[in-house]
C-alpha cells in the first residue's frame, strides 16, 4: 500500500501544530469521502490527523447564536433537538443527504470538505483540471448532466456535492477557523469558491487553517421552510438539482426569505436576486414564478445538463410552494 | 452446522445461517499460505502492449509474483490454435478499457493493490468506437445476424394496417451489480490437484471451463461455491479473471485469492448489453392484432461474440398471422455481455410491451382489454398448445388488486397538485425449461433424508425448493432433511440460469425420492413388514445404517408436444411529478402464472427482486460510458443508482397457482426471469398514462420527463 503515516490528537492546537509541519498532512474526521478519495489515488497525504478526539462536537446555543462543532456528526446535528426547533432546514437538509450509516459518522466539518463526485475527478486516467491542474476538463464535452449551471469557468464545471451546505448559505452561517496564531470568522458564503482559473481549490481555508464551528443565527425561518432535493432516486443520491427554501410570513407577506441551491454551481448558490425581490411581495405563485426566472439569469447549460436550466426554476417554485404551505 | 431453526415448513433452510452470517461464501475461506491477487487493467481501449514494466512492482514489499503476456504460465488451450480471441495473459492486444493485462500476487491485498499501481504499460493506440449507437450507424461497421430471421404470413404487414405505428426504443448497458463482489480462491498443488472456492452459478461448469484451459481431468478439480451473494446471470461463466488467478496459483505453488473491486465489476464480468429495437404494429380497427415486425440489434464486443432472446416474444405472445422479426448484434469495443436476468427476454418485452400499450391508445382500446382481444389459444410459431397458460384470470386478478377500474385511458386525467398518476401494465414471458440433473438420496435409520446436488444457489432459495419436495413426498419433516449443493465432487446438475433449476433438479429430486419410496416398499414387503411402515423401523429391521440411491432425471417427448412457458403480469401505479420530473412507483402488482408453486415464500421472495431490478431497469440503471476514452464514468455504487428502500413501494405477490399437467412432476415452471421481463414497461405505460409523455429511452430519469 502508499504508506502513510497516522497521528492522532486530542486538541485542536496539537492538530494544527501537526499540521503545518507538512504540506501533505491531511485532517481525517468522518473519512468518508477522504478514504475513498485515497483508495482511488486522487489523492496521497503523507500524514493523517485523526481529529477525532478533539473536542469540538458541541452543539448550543450561546447569545443568539447556533454554535455547531466542526466535529458534530451529520445525524447527530440533524437529530439534534435544538436543530430541529431552531434550524429545522438544517436538520431537513442534512437528512437529505447520503445515507443514515455515512451520517453517523461524517462530520459538519467534513462535509463542507468534501470533494466533487465528478466521474471524472475520481478516474486518475482521465483529464480533469481539479485534480490536476492542466489536464483539461473530462466534463465540459463529456458526460455533464451533473454538472453546474452557475459560475462555471472554462478550467471546471464540477459542483459541490453537499446538502448541508445549501441550508447553512441560506441560513447565514458563519466559519469560525483557527490557526495557529488565532482564529477568524468568515461568512458561510465565503467559504467555498469558484472554480475560476485555480479549480484545485475549492474553498477558502488556508494551508495551516482548521475549522472549528458554525455560528448560525437564530431566525424566524422555522415555521415556513422546505429543503427540495431532486435525484434519480429517492435516496443515497447526489442532487440534480437541490432548494433550501425558508419563508418568514405575515398575512400572507413575505417578510424575510432564504433561498439557495445544490446541485447547480461549484458552491453552495444562494439566490440573492430571487430573495430581493421576494421581500415584501405576496406570498403567491405568481411571484414565486417570477423569483424563479431571476434565479436563473445567469446559467448556462453543457448539453448533458441542459435540463436543469428547466428542472431549477421549476424546482425553486415548488420548494416555495411548499415551505409556504407548510402548516 | 446449526441451520435447523425453522419456523415453519416453508421457511429458508438457510435463512438463519445468512442472517446471522455463518454462511460462507467464497471469499471468506482462509487457506494455509493464502496469498492475494490484485488484477492490472489496461487504460486504452484498443491496440497492443509494446511494454510492460514490472520491475518496480516485482520489487515492492511482499510481493511474490507478477504475471502477464511476458511470462504466460502454461494453460495448455491456450497454447494451442483456436479457441477465444482475448486470451488473459496470452496476446498482447487490447480489446476493451479496463481489459486485465497482469496480475499481481503478494502477501497481503493492500500489498498486491499497491504493486499493481506500480505497473506502467506502454501502448500502440489504435482507433477504437464504444459507442453502439454510432456503429449502427456507420454503415462500415460490422453487424452480425444474431438469430434466424423470422416471418409468419406477409412480412412488415403493420405497413399497410388500418391502424399502424412504428417506434424505436433504447436500452442502456446495465451492469448486474451484485452485492456480492466478483472473485475466486485456487488453490492448485502439486500433480495438477487443484481446490477452488468460486462465486459461480454453475459448479460443473466452472470445474468443466478450467480443465479445458489448463487440460487436466476433470476430476483433479473440486469446485466449491455453496453461498453465492447475487448472480443475476453475471457468474454463469468463468471469467479471465478466474483463469489468471488459477493461472497464479499455478504458477507461484501457492493459494491466491482474488476479489475484484466494484469499479472493476463493471468491465471484467459482463452486462446487460444495450439494444436499440423498432417494432412496427398493425391492427383493425376493431383492435385485432394484424402485422407485428419487431427488428433488434444488441451490443456485443470484438473478441466475442454475445447473443440473446430479444426478440423471442413477438413471434408467440399475441394472436397474429403476420409476424417478422430480425435480431443483430453490433461490435463494440467494449467487454463481452453476458446474460442479466431476465436476459433478452426483458430487453425486448420493455419495446413490445411498450408498443402494445401504444397501439392499444392508437385504437383508444383500454390496453388490457386489447392484451385479452388479442390472447393467444395456441403457440402460432411453434404450432403447438401450450402446456398451460392462465393470463386470462392473471390479468383479473393484478386488475383487482391494482384497482384497475381508477385508471383514466385518457393519459393525465388523474391529477393531485402537481403529483399525477397513472396506472400501467405489462406481460412477461420466458421459457419453462426442463434440464438433465442427477440426485444422490440417502435415507438413514436415523429418519434423516441427504440429498445431494452440483446445482448452485444464486439466491433464489434451492435448497428450500428442494426440501420442500422431498417433504411433501416423503412426509420426513424438513428439519430432518438437508440438501446439498455447490459442489463439483457431487452428482451432475447444470448450471443455475433461465429460470430452469427447480424445474430440472427438481424433477431429479422427485424421481430419487420415488425410488426411495420403493426401496423401502421392496425391503419392507421383503421382510414381512406391512407396505405402509416407516422406513426407519424398515432400515432397522434390516440392519441398514442407510440406503442410497442416485437418479438421473430429464424430461421426455411432452417438450414436442407442447408449447411451455412461463408468463407473469406487472401492474404498477406510478405518480409523477409535473415540475421536477420525479416518477414514484406507487403501488405493484405482480401476478405469476408459473405452475405450481413449490416453495411460496422463497417463490414470492424472487417476485419481489424482480419487481425491485424491474425499477432499477425502468428507472435508474444505466452504465455510462465516456466514449472519448472507452472509460465507465459510473462505475460505483453512489453513482449507478439501483433502487434503495425508498424506491419501492409494497409489493403485492399473487401466483395463479396452477399445476402445469406436463412439464415435471411437481407441475412447477420456473419463474426467476418473468419476476423481471416486462416489468419496465409497465413502468414506462404507467408513465404515459400519467403524464401523455412516451418514453421510449431507459431508464426514465427526471430530465426525460422535463424534456
Amino acid at each position: 500500500m502508499i504508506n502513510f503515516q497516522y497521528l492522532r490528537t486530542t486538541t485542536a492546537k496539537s492538530a494544527i501544530a501537526l499540521l503545518v509541519k507538512d504540506k501533505n498532512a491531511k485532517f481525517l474526521a468522518g473519512g468518508t469521502n477522504l478514504i475513498d478519495l485515497m483508495k482511488r489515488g486522487v489523492t496521497a497525504p503523507e500524514k493523517l490527523i485523526d481529529i477525532n478526539h478533539v473536542p469540538l462536537k458541541q452543539i448550543e446555543q450561546i447569545g443568539n447564536k447556533i454554535h455547531i462543532g466542526a466535529l458534530a456528526s451529520n445525524s447527530a446535528v440533524a437529530d439534534h433537538p435544538l436543530i430541529k426547533e431552531k434550524l429545522p432546514l438544517l436538520s431537513w437538509a442534512l437528512q437529505a443527504g447520503a445515507s443514515a450509516q455515512l451520517r453517523n459518522v461524517a462530520t459538519v466539518g467534513g462535509n463542507m470538505m468534501q470533494r466533487t463526485r465528478c466521474g471524472y475527478f475520481y478516474d486518475i486516467e482521465m483529464p480533469c483540471n481539479k485534480r490536476q491542474p492542466g489536464t483539461g476538463c473530462g466534463a465540459i464535452e463529456g458526460f455533464n448532466r451533473m454538472h453546474a449551471i452557475f459560475g462555471t469557468s472554462e478550467q471546471c464545471i464540477a459542483v459541490h456535492p453537499s446538502d448541508m451546505c445549501v441550508a447553512l448559505v441560506a441560513l447565514d452561517a458563519e466559519v469560525v477557523l483557527a490557526n495557529a496564531k488565532g482564529e477568524r470568522k468568515i461568512s458561510f458564503k465565503d467559504f467555498h469558491r469558484l472554480a475560476g482559473d485555480t479549480p484545485q481549490l475549492d474553498n477558502n481555508l488556508k494551508v495551516d487553517e482548521m475549522i472549528i464551528r458554525l455560528e448560525i443565527p437564530v431566525n424566524n425561518l422555522a415555521k415556513n421552510y422546505h429543503y427540495l432535493k431532486v435525484r434519480d432516486r429517492a435516496s443515497y443520491a447526489f442532487a440534480l438539482v437541490s432548494v433550501a427554501a425558508a419563508l418568514e410570513i405575515s398575512n400572507n407577506k413575505i417578510i424575510d426569505v432564504r433561498l439557495a441551491m445544490g446541485g447547480v454551481a461549484h458552491k453552495p448558490w444562494r439566490l440573492t436576486a430571487s430573495e430581493n425581490f421576494l421581500k415584501g411581495k405576496e406570498a403567491i405563485l405568481s411571484n414565486f414564478e417570477q423569483a424563479a426566472q431571476l434565479a436563473m439569469q445567469d446559467a448556462k447549460g453543457f448539453g448533458g445538463n441542459d435540463f436543469k436550466l428547466k428542472l431549477a426554476p421549476n424546482t425553486i417554485i415548488e420548494a416555495l410552494n411548499l415551505a409556504k404551505s407548510k402548516a | 452446522m446449526e441451520k435447523r431453526m425453522l419456523k415453519d415448513d416453508n421457511d429458508r433452510v438457510d435463512g438463519i445461517l445468512k442472517v446471522t452470517g455463518q454462511a460462507k461464501y467464497f471469499a471468506e475461506y482462509e487457506l494455509p499460505g493464502l496469498t492475494y491477487g490484485v488484477l492490472v487493467t489496461s487504460t486504452i481501449t484498443k491496440g497492443r502492449i509494446t511494454a510492460l514494466n514490472t520491475k518496480d512492482a516485482e520489487k515492492a514489499p511482499g510481493v511474490i509474483a507478477v504475471i502477464s503476456h511476458l511470462n504466460k504460465p502454461s494453460a495448455t488451450a491456450y497454447e494451442q490454435e483456436g479457441g477465444p480471441q482475448m486470451k488473459i495473459f496470452y496476446t498482447d492486444r487490447i480489446f476493451y478499457n479496463g481489459q486485465p493485462i497482469a496480475i499481481v500476487v503478494a502477501n497481503t491485498f493492500e500489498r498486491a493493490t499497491y504493486a499493481a499501481s506500480l505497473v506502467k504499460a506502454t501502448y500502440a493506440k489504435e482507433e477504437f468506437n464504444t459507442d453502439f449507437e454510432k456503429a449502427l450507424k456507420d454503415p462500415k461497421a460490422k453487424k452480425l445476424q444474431g438469430q434466424a430471421d423470422y416471418k409468419r404470413g406477409e412480412e412488415n404487414a403493420y405497413k399497410n394496417a388500418e391502424v399502424k405505428l412504428e417506434e424505436r426504443y433504447f436500452l442502456p448497458i446495465e451492469t448486474h451489480n451484485p452485492m456480492e463482489l466478483h472473485g475466486i480462491i485456487a488453490d492448485w498443488r502439486p500433480n495438477n490437484q487443484l481446490t477452488v472456492y468460486a462465486k459461480t452459478q454453475g459448479v460443473k461448469a466452472t470445474q468443466g471451463t478450467i480443465a479445458n484451459v489448463f487440460k487436466i481431468p476433470m476430476e483433479n478439480i473440486q469446485v466449491n461455491s455453496e453461498f453465492v451473494g447475487g448472480g443475476f446471470g453475471m457468474a454463469l461463466r468463468t471469467w479471465p479473471l478466474e483463469i489468471a488467478t488459477v493461472m497464479a496459483s499455478k504458477h507461484i505453488g501457492k493459494p491466491v485469492k482474488v476479489v475484484i473491486t466494484r469499479m472493476k465489476m463493471f468491465t471484467m464480468v459482463g452486462n446487460r448489453p444495450a439494444a436499440i429495437q423498432t417494432i412496427g404494429l398493425g391492427a383493425n380497427k376493431d383492435g385485432k392484432l394484424t402485422g407485428i415486425t419487431h427488428r433488434a440489434y444488441g451490443e456485443t464486443s470484438t473478441y466475442e461474440n454475445f447473443t440473446e432472446g430479444v426478440v423471442n416474444m413477438a413471434k408467440f405472445m399475441y394472436q397474429c398471422d403476420n409476424v417478422n422479426t430480425s435480431y443483430a448484434i453490433v461490435p463494440v469495443d467494449l467487454g463481452v455481455p453476458i446474460w442479466m436476468r431476465g436476459p433478452g427476454e426483458a430487453t425486448g418485452a420493455f419495446a413490445l410491451e411498450s408498443a402494445i400499450d401504444e397501439m392499444a391508445h392508437a385504437l383508444g382500446m383500454d390496453p388490457l382489454d386489447f392484451r385479452i382481444k388479442n390472447d393467444p389459444e395456441t403457440d402460432q410459431q411453434k404450432n403447438k398448445p401450450f402446456s398451460s397458460k392462465n393470463i386470462k384470470e392473471a390479468y383479473k386478478i393484478g386488475a383487482e388488486k391494482i384497482g384497475w377500474n381508477n385508471r383514466k385511458n385518457e393519459p393525465g386525467s388523474l391529477v393531485e397538485g402537481p403529483w399525477q398518476t397513472g396506472y400501467g401494465v405489462s406481460v412477461g414471458v420466458f421459457n419453462a425449461n426442463r434440464g438433465k440433473a442427477s440426485v444422490k438420496g440417502t435415507l438413514k435409520a436415523d429418519g434423516s433424508l441427504l440429498l445431494q446436488s452440483a446445482t448452485s444457489d444464486i439466491g433464489p432459495g434451492t435448497g428450500t425448493g428442494m426440501t420442500l419436495i422431498a417433504n411433501r413426498l416423503m412426509k420426513i419433516p424438513v428439519n430432518k432433511i438437508t440438501f446439498e449443493l455447490g459442489d463439483s465432487s457431487l452428482p451432475p446438475a447444470p448450471s443455475q440460469g433461465g429460470s430452469a433449476t427447480l424445474s430440472t433438479v427438481g424433477s431429479a429430486v422427485n424421481d430419487v425420492c420415488v425410488a426411495l419410496k420403493s426401496a423401502i416398499a421392496e425391503l419392507a414387503a421383503n421382510s414381512n413388514m406391512d407396505a405402509t411402515a416407516n422406513f426407519v423401523d424398515v432400515l432397522k429391521k434390516n440392519n441398514l445404517p442407510q440406503i442410497e440411491i442416485t437418479k438421473e432425471s430429464q424430461g421426455g417427448k411432452e417438450k414436442d408436444n407442447y408449447s411451455m412457458y412461463s408468463f407473469s403480469i406487472h401492474f404498477v401505479q406510478v405518480k409523477v411529478h409535473s415540475l421536477t420530473g420525479v416518477v414514484k412507483v406507487s403501488k405493484i402488482v405482480s401476478v405469476g402464472d408459473s405452475g405450481t408453486i413449490v416453495s411460496p415464500k422463497t417463490a414470492r421472495s424472487q417476485m419481489l427482486g424482480g419487481a425491485v431490478g424491474g425499477i432499477g431497469m425502468a428507472l435508474t440503471e444505466e452504465s455510462i460510458i465516456d466514449h472519448r476514452y472507452g472509460r465507465y464514468i459510473n462505475n460505483n455504487f453512489a453513482d449507478y443508482h439501483v433502487p434503495v428502500n425508498a424506491d419501492v413501494p409494497e409489493i403485492d405477490v399473487n401466483f395463479i397457482n396452477k399445476p402445469d399437467p406436463y412439464i415435471n412432476p411437481m407441475g412447477a415452471k420456473g419463474m426467476g426471469e418473468i419476476a423481471l421481463i416486462g416489468f419496465s414497461a409497465a413502468v414506462a405505460n404507467a408513465v404515459f398514462n400519467a403524464t401523455g409523455k412516451r418514453i421510449r429511452t431507459l431508464p426514465i430519469t427526471p430530465d426525460k420527463i422535463l424534456a
